[in-house]
């Protein structure tokens, strides 16, 4: 009995740990961005392969996603005879939640996971030994970029996500089933305010971005040198990220979107 | 892969991802560059029910504004709500604010009914005619309120026989 | 060049992996560090980088307490080393080219035309200037350690480290990079230190050796010296006994009752 508690506590003080070990590798990683700023071809080659590559899941998703959203909303709405209100259904969703949400999601999972493992391998071959031997910290010339490549990325592709999102709504709502499309377009514009639902989407997205590209650098970076440790730290990656996204996703809606008149 | 080519890539994936955001800012939210001009007038409401900044200013169902401040008066006890009204839009000075709801459980408006002075309302004048919003626990209370008072008439009535 | 005192190291404090070191590598020499594996040698070479840092005891590299300096201090001082990694730790996503002209790139403001010549002569040095176009994954074992050793004296550096460079390759590139430590170490006046198992290539080419065993040197001197050694450890190693002071049994209770006893594992 007393071992189990022993061990419970030896996880958390472990977690706390770890969690103090990569607070301090991030302020790290901040602290040596002068490089990935300065050669910004750096970051622009990562870019490439973070965000160019995962351009294609992201625009093919939203375009299914908005269009399930226009089948399911207007089969709701039209019950109480609403219908008319699918273009903010869509709008409000994609906008507010699923676009920085469901595009985080993804990028954790298609480029998050690889920059895990891109770290990790050079590490297991000794490649970031390497550098540190011929006097490059390593930190500044092959984490950082990716970092920052990550951070700029996902605000662009969540706004892409959004975008193919309502495109795909319209599709399903407007020349599928039938709505009015000036009702779709109108309302959606009356009822999607820029400052509160797109900019607090944009800011949701780069808080994502953040997150997720910590989590993909710190893992990749604490890898053990081995196939199984690379293996195990691109898997924690994902199901870090994920949960994350989640858990800040809750909090960044309560804070923004709990309303207030008279601030 | 080649230097050039990445470099054009990511130059065509930030462009896009720039008109996305251009298209969800203008086209599905409600960013104007309003190159009109705006001035003030403020109103003071009892209770301002569910109005929130940026909220339109209608009159005859056409949006003339948006309400850019709503604060609280220590003084009066009253909230003062400030208009951002179009420049093109002159009003009386006797024009009358009212809260209004679109539709049943929509949004709250402020809506103006002009009057009939020929004087003009100025930037950071008052307008003196308002009516607050209706707050829908009020007209339950009243309702309940009127009811027992009826039960009650009837029943001193009834007991006394007077 | 190297002078090593009494150094004491452990990754855990309370189980040191080295114990009471000394060693000497005089400037101009190729030195030999050998042993089995897991005896400490590379993480005596790990502290001669600057990697770790001793519990107790001093390494003096270069003319600098390696072990008392900060990390920027390091970093330079590391400028004038280069090391080789066993298996040569090249940068999979760059060319032949590219790795060794990293060094050059990240740390001096030559121009691209100059680049191109220094990186051109490094190759050519170790025989491999035709392959410079190609990728890493390309490449032969050999051939990578070799283009991992044009990288590592790209910035002629004065203090050579060699982790392993024998191990895996067929006879002929065990010749060629063999010759090649010790041609370069002559020709670009540097001082080697090369940690390894291989007795006889290593022998060939160091002026002196150092034997280590569980974290400390049980034998030192010359070739020819450890040869004619009487020490049973070192007659077992350099003849490759299957038997000696290294058990050829890892311990274990006796045979037969182990035989005759329930099954297990």
């Amino acid at each position: 009995m007393a071992e189990l508690f022993g061990r419970l506590g030896t996880m958390v003080t472990r977690r706390v740990w770890q969690l103090g070990y990569a607070a301090r590798f991030f302020a790290y990683v901040l602290m040596h961005s002068g490089t990935a700023l300065r050669r910004f071809g750096l970051t622009i080659r990562e870019m490439y392969f973070a965000g160019v590559m995962s351009l294609v899941i992201i625009l093919v998703s939203g375009l299914f996603v908005g269009m399930v959203l226009g089948l399911q909303g207007y089969e709701t709405l039209q019950r109480y005879g609403s219908s008319e209100a699918l273009g903010i259904l869509v709008a409000l969703s994609l906008v507010r939640e699923l676009g920085p949400v469901v595009s985080g999601l993804l990028f954790a999972s298609r480029a998050g996971s690889a920059i895990t493992a891109e770290i990790g391998l050079m590490k297991a071959t000794e490649q970031l030994a390497a550098m540190e031997m011929m006097a490059v910290d390593p930190i500044a010339r092959v984490v950082a970029p990716r970092f920052w490549a990550g951070v700029l990325s996902m605000p662009l592709l969540a706004a892409l996500f959004s975008a193919m999102g309502i495109f795909g709504g319209y599709l399903v709502g407007v020349q599928l089933i039938g709505v009015d499309e000036g009702a779709f377009w109108s309302q959606m514009q009356a009822s999607v305010d820029w400052r509160q639902d797109v900019l607090n989407g944009v800011i949701k997205s780069i808080v994502f971005g953040i997150a997720v590209t910590w989590i993909a650098v710190f893992e990749g970076y604490d890898a053990t040198p081995t196939a199984e440790g690379v293996s195990g730290a691109t898997t924690r990656t994902v199901v870090t990220s994920s949960l994350a996204i989640l858990a800040l996703d809750f909090v960044l809606t309560a804070l923004m979107f709990t309303g207030g008149n008279a601030r | 892969m080649k230097r050039s080519t990445i470099d054009i890539w990511v130059g065509v994936f930030v462009a896009a991802g720039f008109v996305g955001l251009l298209f969800l800012a203008l086209r599905v939210g409600n960013l104007t560059f309003s190159t009109s001009q705006t001035y003030q007038v403020q109103a003071k409401f009892a209770n301002i029910g569910g109005l929130k900044k940026r909220a339109a200013i209608k009159s005859a169902g056409v949006v003339v504004g948006r309400v850019s401040d709503i604060h609280f008066d220590n003084e009066s006890y009253e909230a003062i709500v400030t208009f951002n009204l179009d420049s093109q839009f002159k009003f009386p000075r006797d024009t009358s604010a009212k809260i209004l709801t679109s539709g049943l459980l929509g949004e709250q408006y402020v809506g103006l009914e002009a009057g009939g002075d020929g004087a003009m309302l100025r930037p950071g004048d008052r307008l003196r005619l308002t009516q607050s919003a209706v707050v829908l626990e009020n007209l339950i209370s009243q309702f309940l309120f009127n009811k027992a008072a009826e039960g009650k008439d009837e029943a001193k009535t009834g007991k006394y026989g007077k | 060049m190297v002078e090593i005192e009494k150094l004491s190291f452990g990754y855990d404090r309370a189980e040191p992996v080295l114990h009471d070191i000394d060693l000497e590598i005089p400037a101009g020499s190729v030195v030999g560090i050998m042993g089995q594996s897991g005896c400490g040698k590379t993480t005596l070479l790990r502290l001669i980088a600057g990697w770790l840092k001793a519990d107790a005891g001093r390494a003096q590299v270069l003319g600098e307490e390696i072990g008392r300096l900060d990390a920027r201090r390091v970093f330079a001082l590391r400028r004038k080393m280069g090391m080789l990694f066993q298996f040569g730790a090249l940068f999979t996503d760059m060319t032949v080219f590219d790795n060794v002209a990293f060094q050059m790139r990240e740390h001096t403001e030559l121009p691209e035309e100059l680049i191109g010549d220094l990186v051109a002569m490094k190759l050519e040095a170790v025989g491999l200037r035709g392959a410079a176009q190609l990728m890493p994954s390309a490449l032969s074992g050999g051939m990578a350690r070799r283009v991992a050793l044009a990288r590592a004296i790209a910035l002629d550096p004065t203090l050579m480290l060699y982790d392993e460079p024998f191990t895996g390759l067929d006879p002929i590139s065990l010749g060629v990079i063999a010759r090649l430590i010790r041609t370069l170490n002559d020709s670009l006046d540097q001082t080697s230190i090369v940690v390894s198992h291989d007795v006889e290539e290593c022998f060939a080419i160091v002026d002196y050796v150092y034997f280590m065993a569980a974290g400390r040197i049980v034998a030192h001197g010359t070739p020819q010296e450890m040869r004619g050694s009487k020490e049973a450890f070192v007659s077992q190693f350099v003849q490759g006994a299957t038997d000696g002071p290294i058990p050829f049994h890892y311990p274990a209770p006796d045979y037969e009752p182990d035989l005759a006893a329930a099954p297990h594992g």
